[in-house]
């Protein structure tokens, strides 16, 4: 493998859901690449198809997703392409996952040290005991204090912090190359939701680990990753790295979302939200560019014409017609 | 019934024509109960030992029973019987139950704790075997068959509609109600019942089904409907004793005509629990 | 899992004896309406006068008031005495033991077939919504609610004994022509399996298969659409998506990580339909002239011998209330968020 060639890419990824309330845009030709060992953060609101994109990397989209165009290629492989065994072998000991609300995301009813021995038996040929041995480092690993006894725990005995813990061990027990957090914080309060970023970030440099963070909260991103790949209602709008994008923000979109992260903002006052809402995904005539009716800088070609990607400054990428 | 309603409900029979079906079959059903002694061939009462336990045939469409009497006929009258006994004992078991759930819901309290252990109690029975006893000592008639489906079905009616109600009693438009100076009385009468009623309704037509097997069941064992009368469980238990032996038709019709009319009954409940709520479609 | 406390298991313990309480008044205020005046009834015979009548109704007790008889009743209750049978001449406690083995064997015969169709197909149906299997369970479950018990037997007895010829005489429990096993524990399958009587236990089982269907056929549906529902409800659920993100075997996914969860709500479901199974009894028993309690209360019934049929709803209360029970157990056993408290 060569050092040029990402890990991770995603190439022009166009997905699609049918449900009943007709056809679902979720994401329109998103492209990213994440390096061997390099922190990515997605930032956008809810809706903005970042955890949709996290599932296609996974190749765990459900019946009703259909990726249209483009793919995701992991290490060289299309994983779109995979048969659901191969895409198994991967899932855990190359590419895992961190999911949000871990309170429902970990099995109610099987204590957590069988979940972890569960993972580790299913892609190592260990026994029992060692499979044992290794669930109870892990635990010690993300730092659950007395981890022989806490093995024996259910999901509903541990606080949210504790189970988010435990995720982050199950997630890491294979020693994946890339893991996806997917708001692995969501839902915790303020000091913990810290304490589990300052964990998976430390974990990740210290395994030497790609990082894919998926995130609501730009000033946490800019916190903990190389590169920030910013997105909108399916489309990436702007990539560049944290600092390049607070002090150059080339994107409108950009632009607002740093001024509503309160990190940036000097007074409650010059804290703002991004006006208006996401556009409605099922609408079959989107403008092309999907920020447009948001945008205070709106021009008619922004409506029928696909937004160029443009470079104002090296590894600072945007989609704009007219970027800062 | 606003036309967002209407349209909703047009698009439910048309995107599922099983429930248009059982529309339809309802109404053949109705009209049997309510012409059945008029569209009756024979006279469903005249026996004729001569023409005893013949097959069917052009003139007995369903053939003859034991005593000669025409089995079509017989199943045809019956219907008003059956759906009568069904009707009245849900009408019976939804009015009392949507009272005393909606009040001890509403209120709360002793009466609340008091009507609750009840129903456990009621509920601690099998309710055929208890629906049973109860004839047995009410009397063995047709009225106390309807009584004794009535109060069997009564703790479901009050177990639902009392947390149908206890669900809603802080609902928004429940304290408008109350900032807007309406009594407790009024609250419950006009702004709780109308609105728990659809899924009360629902919970009625699903309900229906179960009554009819219930009353049948009863019949089938000798309680309440006496012969000669036309009934469905009677006369399937008149023919039960004939199958062995090959005469099947004397059991098999009537028994068919029961499993079509809760069939009805049951995808009815089941389209209309859709049209009021979607969600719970299992 | 083991890891219920003592503390839940009395306190459901507790709960349960209201309840029980209840029944047994209950049955007792309504077999003292019925109408019929039982010792009228049996003193119709030409050697009964009026004196003689009277003396029944003393020895029945009926002379009493309501509340003397009430205790009675109950301190009868107590020493296990149900009274006595007028059809049979025995005590009830007796009568009542000899035939519940009968009516347990098949209730359990048709149990335990109703899960073996209903838990594959609910699965089948939740991993292929809107599949060909899907619209046959639900075809199935709707059916299934639709048919009567007593027409189900019926239609089974005319296929399979008049028709096909498959299914032996439905009216025995047993074959008169082959030696009997000794009664051991009353459940002939396995009286005769404990004696290696092979030949009466082939008899045994063939005439146990058309009442256990009948049974099981009206079980399917509940048990098939709860399965089917709360397994859709468990493969929806965020951890079996965790579990497949992590690379778990797809049997592991399906039957260690949905199926156990989607199995907690269908436990509940399993008591309801065994509760109702054991009501349903009285009519697949009058079907099949199954020798059980249910047609023996029955014949009490028409009978207008009350103690009987008192007996009979006293000791389904009671198996019904034992069950709720179990089911309440089973529940905190197999969710650790039970039980603890």
């Amino acid at each position: 493998m060569t050092a040029a060639a990402p890990l991770l890419r995603v190439r022009d990824l166009t997905l699609e859901f049918v449900t009943r309330g007709g056809t679902v845009r979720a994401l329109d030709a998103v492209g990213l690449a994440v390096a061997e060992g390099e922190t990515v953060g997605v930032v956008g609101e809810s809706g903005s198809g970042k955890s949709v994109m996290a599932l296609a990397v996974m190749g765990l989209l459900d019946r009703a997703g259909r990726i249209t165009a483009g793919g995701v290629e992991y290490r060289g492989r299309r994983i779109e392409a995979l048969p659901e065994r191969e895409l198994r072998r991967l899932r855990g000991p190359e590419i895992a996952m961190v999911f949000q609300n871990p309170r429902t995301a970990l099995n109610p009813i099987r204590p957590v040290g069988r979940q972890l021995v569960d993972v580790i038996r299913a892609h190592r040929a260990l026994g029992r005991r060692a499979a044992e041995a290794e669930a109870v480092a892990m635990l010690r690993a993300v730092r659950i204090t007395d981890p022989e006894a806490r093995m024996g725990a259910y999901p509903f005995e541990l606080s949210g912090g504790m189970c988010q813990r435990v995720m982050i061990a199950l997630a890491l027990a294979c020693a994946p190359r890339l893991v996806i957090a997917d708001e692995p914080t969501t839902g915790l309060d303020v000091t913990t939701q810290a304490v589990i970023m300052d964990l998976v970030a430390g974990l990740a440099a210290e395994r030497a680990m790609a990082a894919l963070f998926i995130t609501h909260d730009l000033a946490l991103a800019a916190e903990h990753c190389h590169r920030i790949v910013v997105m909108h209602a399916g489309q990436v709008v702007e990539t560049a790295t944290p600092g390049r994008l607070f002090a150059a923000p080339a994107h409108p979109y950009t632009r607002q979302l740093a001024r509503s992260t309160p990190g940036e903002a000097t007074t409650v006052a010059t804290l703002e939200t991004v006006p208006g809402n996401l556009p409605d995904l099922t609408d079959p005539c989107l403008p092309a560019c999907r920020y447009a009716a948001r945008c205070p800088l709106v021009a008619p070609r922004c409506l029928t014409e696909r937004p160029p990607r443009t470079e104002p400054w090296p590894g600072h990428a945007v989609f704009c017609w007219n970027p800062a | 019934m606003s036309g967002a309603t209407l349209r909703h409900i047009r698009h439910v029979v048309a995107t599922n024509p099983v429930t248009l079906a059982a529309v339809l079959l309802f109404a053949a059903i109705l009209l049997a109960a309510l012409l059945g002694a008029r569209l009756a061939p024979l006279d469903p009462l005249q026996t004729d030992v001569a023409r005893a336990l013949r097959p069917p045939s052009a003139v007995n469409w369903f053939g003859t029973d034991h005593l000669g009497r025409d089995v079509f006929s017989r199943t045809l009258v019956a219907t008003r019987l059956d759906l009568l006994i069904a009707v009245s004992a849900v009408s019976l078991s939804f009015v009392a139950g949507c009272a005393v759930g909606a009040l001890t819901g509403y209120f709360g309290g002793l009466a609340d704790r008091v009507v609750g252990r009840l129903v456990d109690v009621l509920m601690a029975f099998p309710l055929f075997v208890l629906a049973m006893a109860m004839v047995a000592a009410l009397g063995n008639t047709v009225a106390n068959i309807i009584y004794a489906t009535a109060i069997i079905n009564l703790p479901f009616y009050i177990r639902f509609a009392r947390a149908e109600v206890n669900l809603r009693r802080a609902a928004g438009y429940v304290l408008s109600a109350r900032l807007a100076g309406a009594s407790d009385g009024r609250i419950l009468a006009r702004v709780l019942v109308p609105n728990i009623m659809p899924v009360m309704v629902v919970q009625m037509s699903l309900n229906m089904g179960w009554a009819i097997l219930n009353a049948a069941g009863l019949s089938f064992i000798g309680m309440g409907v006496k012969p000669p009368t036309p009934e469905w469980g009677i006369m399937v238990a008149q023919g039960a004793s004939h199958v062995t032996s090959g005469h099947w038709w004397v059991a098999l019709f009537p028994g068919l005509a029961l499993v079509v009319t809760v069939f009805a009954f049951n995808l009815l409940g089941d389209g209309l629990r859709d049209i009021v709520d979607p969600r719970r479609r299992t | 899992m083991g890891r219920v406390s003592l503390r839940f298991v009395l306190g459901r313990v507790l709960a349960a004896l209201p309840v029980l309480a209840g029944v047994v008044v209950l049955t007792f205020v309504l077999m003292r309406l019925l109408p019929a005046d039982p010792a009228a009834f049996y003193a119709t015979g030409p050697a009964m006068g009026p004196a003689e009548v009277e003396a029944l109704r003393r020895q029945l007790g009926l002379d009493r008031t309501v509340a003397e008889q009430l205790l009675i009743y109950l301190r009868d209750l107590g020493t296990g005495n149900l009274g006595r049978s007028m059809v049979t001449g025995q005590p009830v406690t007796e009568d009542l033991a000899l035939r519940l083995p009968a009516s347990v064997e098949l209730t359990i015969a048709g149990f335990l077939l109703a899960l073996l169709v209903a838990l594959p197909l609910g699965i089948l149906a939740a991993t292929r919504p809107d599949s060909a299997i899907d619209h046959l369970t639900r075809v199935i479950a709707t059916t299934g609610v639709s048919m009567p018990t007593f027409v189900t037997g019926l239609v089974l007895i005319f296929v399979f004994y008049f028709l096909l010829g498959w299914a032996p005489d439905p009216t025995s429990r047993y074959d008169l022509f082959l030696p009997q096993s000794p009664r051991l524990t009353g459940f002939l399958t396995l009286d005769t399996l404990v004696d290696g009587n092979w030949e009466q236990f082939g008899a045994v089982a063939a005439r146990l298969v058309l009442p256990a269907a009948t049974m099981a056929l009206f079980a399917i549906a509940p048990l098939a659409r709860m399965t089917r529902a709360s397994m859709l409800a468990a493969l929806q659920g965020d951890f079996v998506r965790t579990a497949r993100a992590l690379g778990l075997s797809p049997a592991k996914v399906l039957l260690t990580y949905a199926l156990r969860n989607a199995l907690i709500p269908v436990v509940t479901m399993m008591g309801m339909v065994l509760s109702y199974m054991l009501g349903a009894n009285v009519l697949v028993e009058k079907v099949f002239a199954w020798p059980g309690i249910g047609s023996y209360a029955l014949d009490a019934l028409v009978a207008s011998d009350y103690a009987p049929v008192q007996g009979f709803v006293l000791v389904v209360a009671a198996i019904f209330v034992v069950l709720n029970l179990v089911v309440d157990l089973v529940y905190a056993a197999v969710d650790p968020r039970v039980g603890l408290g």
